[in-house]
């Protein structure tokens, strides 16, 4: 599937949740599920700017797929995390570079969570991107 | 019988009150019923004041202390009456209140204009604050340390919140030049005695200023028994609008020291050569002063002098301690600063769960607390945390709004865990 496609699975697994409570509870269980963070890279050099809480994220380029890691103190946002991840996790710079840009919104993020939440997602969001250009880079 | 002597509990409705704030009857998320409880940040504003800037619009605006006719002298009378109102509201003088836009400003046009009188002859000096002190009471004293030479030093705080007086008796001495304190804490919710820190900065000859922005809508404010040199708040956190703010200096300190901004107003005389500056307090008040928020202030305090103020600090009273107690309920909770609270102001933060996480999901049903650090990272550091979650009360703030807030917790802790 492309992260074209996959956005549109996301949004509609979100939207299949009838109420707030449901919808949290799925994001919640996706957090306690995220992918264990290697503690050597909890340091403030991978650290995600511009998030109310405290999220680091983490990449390494193997066979030319990029492959993150992520972690956070806040379990909603370590949810939001692993649905970014899905998405982006082990694609090629240049498709990460290609997602479009209004994907927070896409998501159905903005219209379902807290402003603040979907500003978070977009910090996260913006990182991912960084480190795909920096290995595209590296690349060419 | 005769009921002489009995106890009579006065009793506030709360509710009544409500119903004058009409941002308070909306809801969010669609059709969630709003419960606010984020006061400390900023109080709601009620009707009367509403309309007391509306009317300012609609039948006096002009500019103040300007142009010779008729709105302007009715627009520079209600600016000053503004005055007035607050000086007897804190028990000062007309011509020692400072209109600012908060207290920030406040804070930082003391800071600038005293540092820079003092100049080179603080070096080495000592400026005295707390460690629960908001980074408006912080970074403009940094800043003046900086240019100056200047020593910060910062009295310690106790496990329960409270602040070390003895710690407080050993940094105040022959070296202190000022002393900048919080009366009471935004995160904590503790009142300092002020009254005490301000006798110990004048017995060494320092000056001193308590930032009254959470205290001044929760207790009687007297500048002359606090006995300190400056005291400022905001008008936001009093039920007025933003953007107005409050510099109490005593007379003779206003005095002595160089404007802080240059501009319309401040001046007596001005040539190319040389310009001779206005008297106090309007040498302070450069440009084109905020009218509709001074007159929003004397509507708000003239709405809250007149409800029953005795019956509301029983019914804050009564709500901080119920807060406290159905916090306490909840398992594996951590309610900062000392368990008798004074001021309405509960930090918190429950065992494994992020304060983050935990506003997310009250906010989702309608309760607004505020998650962070609350511009106190020092604090933050002090008890170990980045951030915390904190509700805080008003005046039309009910036990309903503590129902709510309850249940809504509960559902949140069961989410998280
Ligand atoms: C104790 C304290 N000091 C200073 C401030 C700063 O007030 P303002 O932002 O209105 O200038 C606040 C408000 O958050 C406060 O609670």
């Amino acid at each position: 599937m492309t992260i074209d496609q996959n956005i549109n699975v996301v949004r509609q697994e979100f939207e299949s949740f009838p109420d707030w409570e449901d919808r949290y509870m799925h994001i919640i269980a996706l957090g306690k599920g995220l992918a264990p963070y290697n503690e050597v890279h909890l340091t403030d050099e991978f650290k995600v700017k511009g998030c109310q809480s405290q999220v680091w994220l983490h990449a390494a380029i193997v066979g030319g797929r990029v492959r993150f890691e992520a972690e956070s103190d806040a379990l909603i946002v370590k949810g939001l995390i692993t649905i970014l991840l899905r998405l982006f996790n082990d694609r090629t710079p240049k498709e990460i570079l290609e997602a479009p840009s209004d994907l927070v919104a896409r998501l159905g993020f903005e219209q379902h969570l807290s402003q603040s939440r979907a500003n978070g997602v977009a910090s996260v969001l913006k990182q991912v991107k960084l480190y795909a250009l920096a290995y595209s880079m590296v690349r060419a | 019988m005769s009921d002489v002597g009995a106890i009579v509990k006065p009793t506030f409705d709360a509710m009544k009150l409500k119903a004058e704030f009409p941002i308070l009857a909306r809801t969010v998320h669609g059709n969630v019923p709003l419960v606010y409880l984020d006061n400390a940040a900023t109080s709601q504003k009620p009707r009367a004041v509403i309309d007391a800037i509306t009317k300012y619009y609609e039948c006096s605006n002009a500019n103040v202390h300007r142009g010779g006719h008729a709105l302007g002298a009715e627009a520079t009378a209600l600016y000053e009456d503004a005055r007035s109102i607050v000086a007897s509201f804190i028990g000062a003088q007309p011509n020692e209140i400072i209109f600012t836009r908060g207290t920030t400003e406040s804070i930082n046009l003391v800071a600038a204009s005293w540092s820079s009188m003092m100049g080179e002859t603080l070096k080495g000096c000592t400026i005295v604050v707390t460690e629960m002190e908001h980074h408006a009471n912080i970074v403009p004293w940094q800043m003046a340390c900086e240019k100056t030479g200047a020593v910060l030093k910062v009295i310690r705080v106790h496990d329960d919140g409270t602040l070390d007086m003895e710690h407080a008796r050993e940094l105040i001495n022959d070296t202190t030049a000022f002393v900048s304190v919080v009366h009471v804490s935004n995160t904590l919710g503790v009142e300092n005695d002020v009254r005490t820190i301000c006798a110990l900065a004048r017995s060494v000859g320092a000056l001193s200023l308590v930032d009254g922005a959470q205290s001044i809508v929760h207790h009687a404010i007297n500048v002359t028994s606090l006995g300190c040199d400056f005291f400022v708040f905001s008008g936001h956190k009093l039920y007025a609008p933003t953007g107005i703010g409050v510099l109490f200096g005593r007379a003779n300190v206003l005095e002595s020291l160089p404007p802080y901004q240059g501009g319309g107003s401040m001046i007596l005389d001005v040539t190319f050569e040389r310009t001779t500056y206005n008297d106090v307090p309007v040498r302070f008040e450069a440009g084109t002063p905020n009218m509709e928020g001074a007159v929003g202030l004397a509507a708000a305090i003239r709405w809250f002098t007149a409800l029953d103020l005795e019956a509301l600090r029983v019914h804050e009273a009564e709500l901080s301690e119920r807060l406290l107690r159905d916090l306490n309920t909840i398992d594996g909770m951590r309610v900062f600063g000392p368990q008798t609270l004074h001021a309405g102001i509960a930090s918190f933060v429950i065992d494994g769960m992020h304060a983050h996480d935990l506003g997310t999901l009250l906010d989702e049903q309608g309760v607004a607390i505020r998650t962070g650090h609350h511009c106190t990272m020092p604090l933050m550091k002090r008890f170990g945390v980045t951030s915390t979650a904190r509700a805080s009360i008003a005046a039309y703030t009910t036990h309903d709004d503590l129902d709510v807030l309850s249940a809504a917790l509960l559902r949140s802790v069961r989410l998280l865990r």
